[in-house]
């Protein structure tokens, strides 16, 4: 929306570089793929000893049963990390990252968030992203990091003790796990929501423009 | 490669229904059969979400990550102990099998069978094995399940004990057979760790049956499954054994 706002910081170049780099694309689909893997096992490890007064319907967990779950979980966690560690690195040494992501000024935050809940909010130009998006996509960053470091110390209480100490030992950084889990998929929901609203964005994630 | 000489050490003690907990008692391919998040299945095809394909790979995974651990483990690091006032109770029950399915281990008949790289092979009476150095650790274990408990344990060094007997510690596994058929396997470092623990007392009583009389194997560095109970024999190998759960999928080195 706010190309429209600044026609006249639009760069000349904006029109032969792609919406999104072919790392962009190539790394988010793989983390599309392991994100879901986690959370299918992730689900099914929760029911083995569940947190809460409820379980995951067994339709949408996989491996069949906590061994299966622990095996996908504890594979896919590689190539969550592996492909995790590409991207921010890329997206830290581009300055994609400053560059779509910053600044969250939280005036435009007020003003791109009323506009968004009132259907108003455009989406002219893709690269550059509203307030919301801006904070959205911070924040899942952030999740992910919290994910994977809680995570880690889940599995390592002991080799990683200080780790786990950050989320107030073993039992604290399962919940922070579980809740980090619940916030990804909160995020998973609107931003495929979006995504059908604003099909020209799904089309920028594969085909780059 | 599977089963060490151990597993009928004392046949009339073993074998209760192994296959009690499996969700099927057949299935060897534990992955078969489970339809699951369709999105996944849909872009990979069901073949490799279910199959003997992904089931091979997995497990090849999974020994990738015994080789993490065993590098992310520091023999000298401790795991974190607690006061009296944390212990869990009342401490949880757990195991394939109910509680009153336990194994009676008749004390006065018990000996702990030994075999394998160890020079003095004599077995052990349950009155010689209280006689070694004991220690307590309050300490926390932590389920495969996902759930934790901190507990008390009371027991001799499973290091001290490996020296007494002239183990060859440069071995690579030491396992342990159980009373009830059960068996589990770990690394030698692990079993020299100072806080593992060959285990009589739980919470200042005689271990009881349901917490694996005369003796548990106590490793807070490990998952719980990693810590045997009704232990009757143990064995110093170079030979990958595998145990109960390993041979089920769960993790091998299991460690924490």
């Amino acid at each position: 929306m706010s190309g429209a706002a600044e026609p006249g910081t639009v760069a000349p170049t904006a029109a032969d570089r792609p919406v999104h780099p072919l790392y962009v694309r190539v790394t988010h689909w793989i983390n599309a793929l392991a994100v879901l893997t986690m959370l299918g096992s992730g689900w099914q490890i929760y029911n083995a000893s569940p947190l809460f007064a409820f379980t995951f319907p067994s339709g949408i967990t996989l491996g069949g049963w906590l061994a299966g779950g622990l095996l996908w979980h504890f594979a896919a966690m590689w190539v969550l990390i592996a492909n995790g560690l590409v991207y921010v690195t890329l997206g830290l040494a581009t300055g994609r990252f400053r560059e779509r992501l910053l600044p969250i000024r939280p005036g435009e935050l007020v003003r791109d968030l009323g506009a968004a809940l009132t259907g108003r909010l455009r989406h002219d130009d893709l690269a550059r992203y509203n307030a919301v998006q801006k904070l959205l996509y911070a924040g899942i960053l952030l999740t992910g990091l919290v994910i994977v470091a809680s995570g880690l110390a889940i599995w390592k209480p002991v080799q990683l003790r200080e780790l786990a100490v950050l989320f107030g030992g073993y039992e604290g950084a399962r919940l922070v796990h579980f809740f980090a889990m619940v916030a990804i998929v909160l995020f998973l929901v609107l931003h495929v929501v979006m995504a059908l609203i604003v099909p020209k964005s799904l089309r920028a994630m594969i085909r780059g423009r | 490669m599977r089963r060490s000489p151990l597993s009928n050490a004392d046949a009339g003690l073993l074998i209760k229904d192994a296959a009690k907990l499996l969700p099927d008692p057949s299935r060897r391919l534990f992955l078969r059969n489970t339809a699951s998040l369709g999105a996944l299945a849909l872009l990979t095809g069901c073949d490799i979400v279910d199959g003997p394909s992904s089931e091979k790979a997995l497990r090849v995974v999974s020994h990738f990550n015994d080789w993490v651990q065993a590098r992310l483990f520091n023999p000298n690091r401790l795991a974190e102990t607690y006061p009296e006032s944390a212990i869990t109770r009342p401490f949880p029950f757990n195991a394939y099998y109910p509680e009153e399915a336990a194994p009676d281990v008749d004390e006065d008949r018990f000996k702990l069978v030994l075999d394998g790289l160890i020079a003095r092979k004599e077995p052990w009476t349950l009155e010689q094995l209280y006689a070694l150095p004991q220690e307590t650790q309050i300490t926390r274990l932590v389920c495969v399940e996902g759930w934790s408990a901190i507990g008390k344990w009371t027991g001799a060094r499973l290091s001290e004990f490996l020296r007494r007997i002239g183990a060859d510690t440069s071995a690579k596994y030491v396992h342990f057979a159980c009373a009830e058929g059960y068996s589990v396997s770990i690394d030698m470092p692990t079993a020299l760790h100072a806080q593992t623990q060959m285990t009589f007392r739980f919470d200042d009583q005689i271990l009881p049956t349901k917490f694996g009389f005369p003796m548990r194997i106590r490793m807070p560095t490990k998952l719980g499954f990693k810590n045997p109970k009704h232990v009757i024999g143990l064995a110093v190998l170079n030979t990958y054994t595998g145990g109960y759960w390993e041979d089920r999928g769960y993790n091998w080195f299991s460690g924490l």
